[in-house]
């Protein structure tokens, strides 16, 4: 079998979406881009306060945030602040306050914001927020890749991330459910694509706001500030601290199952599933790649063409990636032969950061597990060079780390 | 299409790797997404520069002989220095991938 082999034909299949099979009768259809997307979200979720910096992937939805609130659809707060760690700060206290926050940034605003994160796990603040992941600098670039969602990681927010647009605006709702739950009350990070969701028009099945305000109801926050009742919040420690972060490690251990619950909830009123990881032909498969992100929508059409040339390949695409769903991983992947981790990240001086924890969790498992590192900074990746990765899976018979570049 | 590079084959190279400039030298690729490239036709060129200062990116450039040229590794295709061109000296040609 050779490269030729496997991936002629490739190039013949259509690009698909991935954005679920709305049904035109029953709900509103609309082409809506990643920053749209939010904006609708950020509506239905009924949003009260948004503090907010602009920085690249992200503009356009602060320009659509401003012209709702002119025209009086947004009735919310909407405050643009003089930095990203600011922007944090703001949304933790209007958080505290009672009212319901979101925040949007990505790359280097998320860098600023680094320091506060750890505050707003700390101080159990359920807001969410959506990060545009974009690459790192020094060299700058303004397109995608995970190095700066994956960075956050050890901060305690819950984390979640998106393939395309429709699963965003489900994801934004479905986080607020779990951040707000009394059993968390942790906040969300929902991860998109920079430029490559923000900005790429798909067809987005808007739910109805009745069903959304039964499924997401007015948020009651418990530990609130209060003028009545005056608190410190984030008080200092000492000798406790080792206990609030142990609290912390299990609230968010413990919220897989929450997250759970509110995908079936979610199922109930619109009909679309989701899961904490999303597998794609994988029960059968002998190989299988392992990816996030936007770029899993490629992978999944070259799994489309391998399959009907009758190679046995699947794909699972890492939906949630804290808290780590460990045991979810293990099970789908342990009859697989040999994993290709593809990162788009990388940890110099390592290997991905994704390979490491699906390393880690099939560990005493049969399956070998080897690393591609790709599209950093939004380098391009088409279905030939998926087709060439499941090749080497299928013939490697030795671990392997390598780039796809 | 990209190529597969197992991570031993990786070699360092040196202050390649550094990403620095000196007067335009050693700049990035930073336009390889572009469809169209500018075709400069000296015969008709009047050396008016107009090209040269309005192009967004820097990308053209002074000749020895005063005429002008695009750099690849700049240009965007954004067909400005087409339009801006007074005598059509420029044309904007399809670059084949």
């Amino acid at each position: 079998m050779t490269n030729k082999n496997i991936t002629t034909g490739l190039n013949k299949m259509k690009s698909r979406t991935y954005t679920g099979t709305p049904d035109r009768k029953r709900a509103n259809i609309d082409i809506l881009d990643g920053n749209g997307v939010t904006a609708q979200a950020v509506l239905l979720s009924r949003v009260q306060s948004i503090p907010i910096f602009p920085i690249t992937p992200q503009t356009e939805f602060i320009k659509t945030m401003a012209q709702l609130k002119e025209k009086g659809i947004y009735k919310g707060e909407m405050n643009v602040l003089e930095s990203e760690h600011s922007v944090l700060s703001a949304a933790i206290a209007s958080q505290m306050t009672g009212a319901r926050t979101f925040t949007f940034s990505g790359s280097q605003g998320l860098m600023l914001m680094h320091e506060m994160l750890y505050v707003a796990s700390g101080t159990r603040t359920p807001m969410v927020m959506v990060n545009g992941s974009r690459a790192l600098s020094a060299p700058i670039t303004l397109w995608p890749d995970h190095n700066d969602f994956f960075d956050q990681r050890d901060t305690g927010w819950l984390m979640l991330a998106t393939e395309s647009n429709q699963e965003l605006l489900d994801s934004i709702i479905i986080a607020y459910k779990v951040a707000e739950n009394q059993k968390v009350m942790i906040p969300f990070m929902v991860n998109m694509d920079g430029f490559i969701q923000s900005t790429t028009r798909t067809e987005v099945e808007i739910p109805e706001q009745n069903k959304i305000d039964k499924f997401l109801p007015k948020l009651k926050q418990q530990v609130k500030l209060d003028v009545t009742k005056p608190m410190t919040l984030g008080l200092g420690a000492m000798e406790d601290y080792m206990f609030f972060r142990s609290q912390l490690h299990k609230v968010n251990l413990d919220a897989k199952k929450v997250i759970m619950d509110a995908h079936k909830d979610f199922a109930k009123i619109t009909g679309r599933k989701y899961d904490v990881i999303d597998t794609y032909k994988l029960k059968d498969a002998k190989v299988a790649i392992v990816i996030m992100g936007a770029d899993s929508t490629i992978a999944k059409a070259t799994v489309d063409v391998l399959r009907k040339k009758g190679k046995k390949v699947g794909l699972l695409r890492m939906r949630l990636v804290r808290p780590f769903p460990e045991k979810e991983i293990r099970n789908a992947l342990k009859h697989v032969k040999h994993i290709g981790v593809c990162d788009q990240n990388i940890a110099p001086g390592m290997s991905g950061i994704m390979f490491n924890e699906i390393r880690s969790a099939l560990y005493g498992e049969k399956p070998l597990v080897s690393n591609y590192i790709f599209g950093l900074g939004g380098k391009f990746i088409s279905k030939e060079d998926f087709g060439k990765v499941f090749n080497e899976l299928l013939t490697n018979k030795k671990e392997k780390r390598a780039w796809i570049m | 299409m990209s190529k597969i590079i197992p991570e031993e084959k990786l070699r360092s190279q040196g202050l390649k790797g550094v990403p620095y400039s000196v007067a335009g030298k050693n700049i990035p690729n930073r336009g390889s997404w572009r469809t169209h490239v500018p075709k400069f036709d000296d015969s008709k060129c009047i050396k008016c520069g107009l090209c040269w200062l309005q192009c967004p990116d820097n990308a053209i450039k002074e000749k020895k002989d005063g005429f002008y040229e695009s750099d690849s590794r700049l240009c965007k295709g954004c067909f400005i220095c087409a339009k801006i061109c007074p005598v059509k000296a420029i044309e904007m040609v399809r670059e084949k991938k």
